[in-house]
């Protein structure tokens, strides 16, 4: 079936209006876009880590899920989500309920790189028939902007904040997704939402129908944490694909695949200049900050590439 | 149908003839053993369950919760610092009126690391709105069980069926079993009211509870609390029926005239109540109170217990470090506040058998003894004391 951007829109929307997350905040748009791929007649159970996605979005007595939703905690919900779908196999063995469920946990860099790793880690090993969709924001936004391990160094953190002595944070980005396929897992993917989504929604859609544990790293952008204008949303996005800051690749029962690969790979200064937090780099004598961040994409570029086929 | 068994395997058997949906667990000593056997159950394809080997205890109740909010009913297993591990999550099943059920194993808190008995880790969460029952041996462990899901259910409350560790859970003794039909019908399906994969009724589960929602929602619990003192009572009445074997809040032992009291928790009652029979004939009028039920806490009883007696020592397996003796005693001081002064024992806190460390018939001697002189000389020396600990002259050695 050919993807169409407005036959999707005008499919009922899963993830309701009027929630409370910022304007120009890439969460929402990611969760909005992981749900139109679920087929319009199955059902879904939605799950949430602690984050500013649960807290903007399930404000007691107000949900924005039109599917049944929990949230539990902010490290567990790789385990509590496992917990939800083995109740339901359980439940259709004995012939309780014959509807179609699917299971898709949210939850921020903070509840999935970090606190919820071990979690994470041990569902996916487990091999629970779910999606765990990461939306990554690269610092704890909800508590306001502290450093993560999926912060990019250099990046100017309220706990790695840039002074006469400090440069912003020190080490690089964790690479998460690749932890995941080394689980092992079916099928995992990077990406982001660009153009006509066409790229976010198929890869959910096949995190969702594809058998067992499934992982999707969406890279969202946070205009306060980032420091852009709230309608750059699309522009950040995108440019953080054409430099190779995020690259989009899926690893299907452990082969890597490019989704996307630059006309033109621009330099990593037009994704830099644009956002707040890496303001210091363009400081004259910090030259060497925009090489090294240069020097580091390159280097994972070319791994990856190494190992797509 | 007698048979003999560990409290572990007791609980286990229990479990299997049960046969609920889920089990999330991971092992820790004293507990183990019963995912152990459980899963030899699975294995053999005596139970339906599925059985989720997670790789923490944080991870088997975040398991738990996620199966009991989606309909199934759901059960684990722990001990001292896998229960300290769930704590968080303790709180979130209660809020979220889950009736999981819980097999605790009770064995000291790390701090040195040690393996044996105390109260520590289920006393730690006394206040996370679990109701909690406690064991003083396989066959109580093993009833308790079987009334853990008719208790919990009705409540939507969790539920934490304890027993000590190693004391009752690894000492095989004479056990009386239900049959597995009766135990069938007496625990019945699970049949919740909503649940987040019942059909066309989508389910919100774990709200942002704001400022002016978060305290209904606390109060609510705690009348579901206050409440399930009756059905506790409701259900071991019928307990009774099936078994001919009766439980209340608390046992009293030999407290009809008793002058002298121990208030107490779990195995240790077994060896006060040995003491008190020896003492008795000796023509000392010496009783037990057992605490069966800890949360919701058994204030009335506690205090028509103790009515009239002369002096009694509340005895904790768990250090408060309150500096005024463990939370059994803080309590049951508590609930007599309403007494006359007449009717008003002379009370004392006594600290007890951390660790593993053992209690016998001659320690409870040596406390009824301490008793005595107490009530003869009309007030308390030291509130607060220890038991058996090398050179602690305040503390009663035994």
């Amino acid at each position: 079936m050919t993807y169409k951007l407005k036959d999707e829109l005008n499919k009922k929307e899963r993830f309701a209006q009027g929630h409370r997350l910022c304007a120009g905040c890439g969460a929402g748009v990611a969760v909005s876009a992981v749900l139109r791929a679920l087929d319009e007649e199955d059902r879904a159970v939605v799950s949430n880590a602690t984050s500013c996605l649960e807290v903007s979005t399930f404000i007691y007595p107000d949900t924005a899920y039109e599917d049944s939703y929990i949230h539990s905690a902010f490290e567990n919900a790789a385990a509590m989500t496992g917990g939800v779908e083995t109740a339901y196999r359980v439940l259709k063995k004995c012939g309780k309920i014959d509807e179609n469920f699917k299971f898709i946990c949210f939850g921020g860099d903070g509840g999935t790189y970090d606190i919820g790793l071990q979690s994470l880690s041990g569902a996916m090993e487990r091999g629970h028939d779910m999606v765990y969709v990461c939306y990554d924001n690269e610092a704890y936004m909800n508590t306001g902007i502290q450093r993560s391990s999926a912060t990019p160094r250099f990046a100017d953190a309220t706990t790695t904040p840039v002074g006469t002595k400090s440069y912003g944070k020190t080490q690089n980005k964790k690479d998460l997704t690749a932890i995941i396929a080394a689980h092992g897992v079916p099928y995992a993917a990077q990406t982001t939402m660009l153009g006509n989504f066409r790229d976010i929604h198929e890869k959910a859609h096949r995190a969702i129908y594809t058998e067992g544990p499934c992982f999707l790293n969406v890279l969202a952008p946070c205009p306060r944490g980032w420091r852009y204008e709230m309608d750059d949303l699309a522009e950040i996005c995108r440019l953080a694909v054409d430099t190779c800051v995020w690259p989009l690749y899926e690893v299907v029962n452990g082969k890597w695949h490019l989704t996307y690969e630059p006309r033109t790979k621009l330099p990593i200064s037009d994704f830099l200049e644009k956002q707040g937090r890496f303001a210091h780099m363009f400081r004259p004598g910090n030259e060497w900050m925009i090489e090294d961040a240069q020097q580091y994409v390159d280097e994972k570029w070319e791994q990856l590439l190494a190992k797509c086929e | 149908m007698r048979d003999r068994m560990s409290g572990n395997e007791a609980v286990a058997f229990a479990m299997k003839q049960i046969d609920p949906d889920v089990m999330g667990a991971f092992p820790i000593t004293p507990s183990t053993e019963i995912p152990q056997y459980f899963s030899k159950y699975i294995a053999d394809g005596e139970v339906h369950t599925e059985f989720v080997a997670v790789e923490s205890e944080h991870s088997a109740m975040s398991t738990c919760i996620g199966a009991s909010a989606a309909g199934a009913r759901a059960i684990t297993a722990t001990s001292s610092a896998g229960l300290a591990y769930m704590w968080e999550l303790l709180y979130v099943a209660a809020s979220s009126r889950l009736p999981i059920v819980m097999a605790v194993v009770n064995r000291a808190l790390t701090g040195p690391i040690n393996i044996n008995n105390d109260h520590s880790d289920s006393m730690g969460c006394r206040d996370s709105g679990w109701i909690q029952i406690y064991a003083e041996n396989n066959q109580e462990v093993y009833d308790n069980y079987i009334q853990a899901m008719p208790i919990a259910e009705h409540c939507r409350l969790p539920i934490m069926i304890c027993q000590d560790g190693f004391i009752t859970s690894h000492a095989v003794e004479n056990i009386e079993l239900l049959e597995d039909d009766k135990v069938r019908s007496f625990v019945g399906e699970y049949d919740p009211e909503h649940y987040l994969l019942k059909k066309d009724e989508p389910l919100a589960v774990g709200p942002y509870g704001i400022s002016p929602y978060y305290m209904e929602i606390k109060k609510a619990q705690a009348e579901a609390m206050k409440e399930s003192r009756a059905r506790i009572y409701e259900v071991a009445e019928a307990f009774a029926k099936m078994s001919g074997r009766s439980y209340g809040m608390i046992e009293e032992y030999m407290m009809d005239d008793a002058d002298f009291a121990v208030v107490l928790i779990g195995s240790s009652a077994g060896t006060a109540k040995a003491a008190a029979r020896g003492l008795r004939e000796a023509g000392v009028k010496a009783g037990v109170v057992k605490v069966r039920v800890f949360r919701p806490f058994p204030w009335e009883e506690l205090r028509d217990a103790l009515r009239g007696v002369k002096a009694a020592a509340v005895m904790d397996k768990s250090e408060g470090f309150s500096g005024w003796g463990g939370p059994l005693f803080a309590e049951t001081r508590a609930a007599l506040y309403d007494l006359e002064e007449s009717a008003r024992p002379l009370l004392q806190s006594l600290v007890y058998g951390l660790g593993g460390r053992d209690v016998t018939v001659s320690t409870f001697e040596a406390i009824y003894e301490d008793l005595a002189r107490t009530a003869k000389a009309g007030t308390v020396e030291h509130v607060y004391r220890h038991v058996g600990v090398r050179g602690d002259e305040e503390g009663i050695q035994g």
